[in-house]
C-alpha cells in the first residue's frame, strides 16, 4: 500500500462529492469528504440516521459514489457486520464502513457497537462526533461536553446547561480491545490521513472517533470550524491518540495547555458559562491532560486551579500511554 | 429422504439448513433456543457452510440479516415473543427494501400476564410491517413451510420476506414423525439465491435513501401490490413442492369437509388438528360441519375466502390473540372479506396466554356457529374457556 502521508499526496477522487446538503461550515462533511478519499472505491458504506443520512441521500440522489445501505439509527455496529459476512461470503474485496453521529455511536447504538468490537467484526466504524443529536435539533447526547447548551439542556434560572462530563467513548471502545482505536481531528491533517490509512489496512475492529464541530449546534461562525477543532486539541478538549492491539499512544503533543476559555469563547452553546462552571471544567480538562501527556511539566493553566482540588479523570487506571 | 422424530424447532433448523442459509444471526428466546441452537451445531460439525453470528440482541440480528441480506447472500433468523417486538422497528425496513429473509417465529405470548406460553399476540403485531406470515399445524409443515418460504421469498415476483410461525411448545418442543428432504432434492427445488440489488463496489447502488412524500406514497403501493401478488407465487410453490415432495398445503388456505357444509370454522397454527376431529365427531352425528385451515395471515386471502365461503350459512373464527375490544385480528379479517356475502361471521377467542384449548371448547364453539348458521343472535365474540362468567 501506498503511504499518503501528506493532504498533497490525497487522491482527487472523490467518494463523497459536492451537491450535499449540510450547512456551509460543517465539520463533518469534511470529514467524511476526506475518509472517503482515503478509503476509496472498494468501500461500502452504512449510515445510521443521522444528518449525514438526510444531507446525503435524499432520494433519488446520492453523494456517495460507494454502495450506501441506511436503515435506522441504532444498529450501525450491526448492520456493518452482517454486510460484511456477505462480502465475505462473496469473495468481494471491500472496506465495509459505518459513519454513524456520536447519539449513534455513545447512546443508542452503544449495545450494537460493544456487540460488533466484542465479536472482532471485520469492519471500520467511524463516529463523527459533533456532540448531539443534530439531526433532530441539538438534543444533549452522552457526547455533549459539560457546561454546553443544547435544546434538552437548556440554560434556566435554576439549571444551566448539561452537568455531566462528556463520556468516554474511546475508552470504552478501547476495553474491548480492538486491534485499532484512534482519536482525529479535521484540523490536523497529517495525523488524520494516517490514521484513517492505518485503519484502513488492518482487519477486524477498527474505531475511529472525529471530532466534527456543528455551526447550527455549536452556535459558531461557519468560517471557524476548523480553528475550534484546532483549539479543542490545544485546550484539552480534545485529545489525539490511537490505541493499537492494547498499547496506546499520543499521537500529537500540544505544547503547551491554552485555557479552555479560548475554546468557549467561539461557541455561543458555552457563553452562559460562569466561572464557578468554566473552573470545574477546566479542573477536569487538567486530569485529562496529566493522564495523557504526563504530569511531568505543570501546565501554567491547571497551577492556577486551587490545590488539593484535582479531580480524578475517570479510567486513569485503565489506559495505559507508552 | 429420511424419517426423523424431531420437534418443531428442529423441523425448522432442518429445513434451514437444507435450504443451505449462508448468514444465521441469532439471539436466543424461549421456545426458539431449539432452532438456533440445532443451527449452532450444524455449523460447528461442519454439515452447514454459514457464519452463526450471536447478535447482542434481537434488534442487532434483523440488522445483521438485513446486512447480510443486501450483501446478497441467503439470511434466516428465528425468534420468539419479546424478541420480535424488540425487531419490530427493523422489520419495517426488510420488505420496503425487498430483502427476502426468511424467518421462523415461535409463537408465544407477548407483554404483561408475562408467561413463555403460546399466543399469537407477537406476530399478529407484525401483520402490517409488509412479512408474508404462515402459520402451520404440525412439525412436518413447519419444515416444509420454511423450505416453502425461501423459495418464495426469493421468487423474483415476490422479493419481500417471510415469517413462519409455529405454535411455542405445542410444536416448538414436541416431538413428531417428520420426513427429512434429502439435499440433492431439496437443491433441485430450492436453487442458488441470485440477489436482485447488491451492495457490491463494482456497481453501486444506494439501498434506502431517505424518501421525500414526491416518491414515498408510490413506493408504499407498489410494496402492497407485491404483496398481492404473492397470492399467485404462493399457489405456484406450493404445488411445485407437492411434486417434488409429495406434499402440498393448499396455499393460501386449506379446507376439510367444507364442500357441502353449512357452518364452518376457520383456525390456524395447531388448533387446526383439534377442529379436524371436532368436524369428524359432528359429521357423524350427522351435522354438516366444515373447517377452513387459514395459512397465511399476509397475503390475506380475501378472494379465497369469498369463494370458500359461498353456501356456509354461518363461518366462526378462532382467534389465538386478541385485537382489544375488536375480538381477534383474524376475525375482523375474515369479516372485512365477507362484509358482502350473506354468511354470518362469529369471533371466538380461545388459546390465550397458553390456555389449552380443549376439545369441549371446540364442540363449544362449533355449537355456536351452528347456531348462528340457524339464525339464531350470538354474541359477535365469544372468548371460551375462561375460569368464570363473560358478562
Ligand atoms: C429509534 C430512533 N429514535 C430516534 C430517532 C430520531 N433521530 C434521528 S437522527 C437523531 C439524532 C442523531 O444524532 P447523532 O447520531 O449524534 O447524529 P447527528 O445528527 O448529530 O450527526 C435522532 C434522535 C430515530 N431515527 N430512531
Ligand atoms: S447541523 Fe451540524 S452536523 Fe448537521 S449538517 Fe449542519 S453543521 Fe453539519
Ligand atoms: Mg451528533
Amino acid at each position: 500500500m501506498s503511504e499518503m502521508g501528506t493532504i498533497k499526496d490525497m487522491p482527487a477522487n472523490d467518494m463523497f462529492v459536492s451537491g450535499h446538503g449540510a450547512c456551509p461550515g460543517c465539520g463533518m462533511a469534511v470529514a467524511v469528504k476526506n475518509i472517503m478519499r482515503i478509503l476509496g472505491a472498494d468501500t461500502t458504506v452504512y449510515v445510521p440516521a443521522s444528518c449525514l443520512v438526510v444531507i446525503s441521500a435524499m432520494y433519488p440522489t446520492s453523494s456517495f459514489r460507494t454502495p450506501f445501505l441506511f436503515t435506522a439509527f441504532e444498529n450501525t455496529g450491526a448492520v456493518t457486520t452482517g454486510i460484511r459476512a456477505a462480502q465475505r461470503r462473496r469473495g468481494l474485496r471491500s472496506t465495509v464502513v459505518g459513519l454513524a453521529g456520536d447519539g449513534g455511536t455513545f447512546d443508542i447504538g452503544l449495545q450494537a457497537l460493544s456487540g460488533a468490537a466484542e465479536r472482532n467484526e471485520d469492519i471500520l466504524y467511524v463516529c463523527l462526533d459533533n456532540e448531539g443529536f443534530m439531526n433532530t435539533g441539538i438534543q444533549r447526547s452522552g457526547a455533549t461536553p459539560f457546561g454546553a447548551w443544547t435544546t434538552t439542556t437548556p440554560v434556566g434560572k435554576k439549571v444551566e446547561g448539561k452537568r455531566e462530563f462528556k463520556k468516554d467513548i474511546m475508552a470504552i471502545v478501547a476495553a474491548h480491545d480492538p486491534p485499532y482505536a484512534a482519536s482525529l481531528s479535521i484540523a490536523h491533517y497529517n495525523d488524520f490521513i494516517k490514521k484513517v490509512e492505518k485503519a484502513k489496512s488492518k482487519q477486524g475492529f477498527r474505531f475511529l472517533h472525529v471530532l466534527t464541530p456543528c455551526v447550527p449546534g455549536w452556535r459558531s461562525d461557519s468560517s471557524m470550524t476548523v480553528e475550534i477543532a484546532r483549539l479543542a486539541v490545544e485546550t484539552g478538549m480534545w485529545t489525539l491518540y490511537e490505541v493499537e492491539d492494547g498499547n496506546a499512544r499520543t499521537t500529537y503533543k500540544p505544547k503547551a495547555m491554552l485555557p479552555v476559555t479560548d475554546y468557549l469563547k467561539l461557541q455561543g452553546r458555552f457563553r452562559h458559562m460562569e466561572d464557578a462552571d468554566i473552573a470545574q471544567l477546566q479542573e477536569w480538562l487538567c486530569a485529562k491532560w496529566y493522564l495523557h501527556y504526563g504530569d511531568e511539566i505543570e501546565q501554567p493553566v491547571c497551577a492556577m486551579l486551587e490545590k488539593g482540588k484535582r479531580m480524578r479523570y475517570p479510567h486513569e487506571e485503565q489506559l495505559h500511554f507508552v | 429422504m429420511s424419517v426423523k422424530v424431531i420437534s418443531g424447532d428442529h423441523a425448522v433448523a432442518y429445513a434451514a439448513k437444507l435450504a443451505r442459509t449462508e448468514v444465521v444471526p441469532a439471539f436466543p428466546i424461549t421456545p426458539q433456543t431449539l432452532i438456533v441452537e440445532r443451527l449452532a451445531e450444524f455449523i460447528n460439525d461442519g454439515e452447514l457452510d454459514a457464519d452463526f453470528i450471536p447478535a447482542d440482541s434481537e434488534h442487532s440480528a434483523m440488522s445483521i440479516a438485513i446486512g447480510a441480506s443486501a450483501g446478497g447472500v441467503r439470511a434466516f433468523t428465528a425468534t420468539s415473543s419479546q424478541g420480535l417486538a424488540l425487531m419490530h422497528e427493523m422489520l419495517y425496513a426488510v420488505p420496503q427494501c425487498r430483502l427476502p429473509i426468511v424467518m421462523a417465529n415461535v409463537n408465544r405470548s407477548l407483554g404483561a400476564a408475562a408467561g413463555i406460553w403460546v399466543e399469537h399476540n407477537d406476530s399478529m403485531a407484525e401483520r402490517d410491517s409488509g412479512w408474508l406470515q404462515v402459520y402451520v399445524e404440525d412439525n412436518q409443515e413447519a419444515l416444509d413451510a420454511t423450505l416453502m418460504a425461501f423459495r418464495l421469498a426469493e421468487d423474483r415476483r415476490v422479493l419481500l420476506p417471510v415469517m413462519v410461525c409455529l405454535d411455542g411448545f405445542i410444536l416448538s418442543h414436541t416431538v413428531e414423525r417428520v420426513e427429512v428432504p434429502g439435499q440433492e432434492e431439496v437443491d433441485r427445488f430450492l436453487p442458488r439465491f441470485e440477489p436482485c440489488t447488491v451492495l457490491d463496489p463494482a456497481e453501486p447502488k444506494l439501498i434506502n435513501p431517505i424518501v421525500p412524500p414526491e416518491y414515498a406514497m408510490e413506493m408504499r403501493y407498489q410494496l402492497d401490490r407485491a404483496v398481492d401478488r404473492s397470492r399467485e407465487v404462493i399457489a405456484e410453490v406450493d404445488a411445485g413442492f407437492g411434486k417434488a415432495f409429495g406434499r402440498s398445503y393448499g396455499g393460501l388456505l386449506d379446507t376439510y369437509r367444507l364442500e357441502d357444509a353449512d357452518f364452518a370454522l376457520l383456525t390456524l397454527g395447531t388448533a387446526t388438528g383439534l377442529a379436524r376431529a371436532a368436524v369428524d365427531e359432528l359429521r357423524s352425528e350427522g351435522k354438516r360441519a366444515g373447517l377452513i385451515k387459514l395459512r397465511f395471515m399476509r397475503p390475506f386471502p380475501f378472494q379465497g375466502l369469498r369463494e370458500k365461503a359461498e353456501g356456509l350459512k354461518a363461518l366462526g373464527v378462532l382467534d389465538r390473540s386478541v385485537s382489544f375490544n375488536g375480538g381477534g385480528p383474524v376475525y375482523t379479517e375474515v369479516a372485512a372479506a365477507l362484509c358482502n356475502v350473506p354468511t354470518i361471521v362469529t369471533g371466538h377467542v380461545a388459546g390465550i396466554g397458553g390456555r389449552d384449548i380443549a376439545p369441549d371448547h371446540m364442540r363449544e364453539m362449533f355449537a355456536l356457529v351452528e347456531r348462528a348458521a340457524r339464525g339464531e343472535r350470538v354474541r359477535p365474540v365469544t372468548w371460551h374457556g375462561l375460569r368464570g362468567e363473560m358478562e
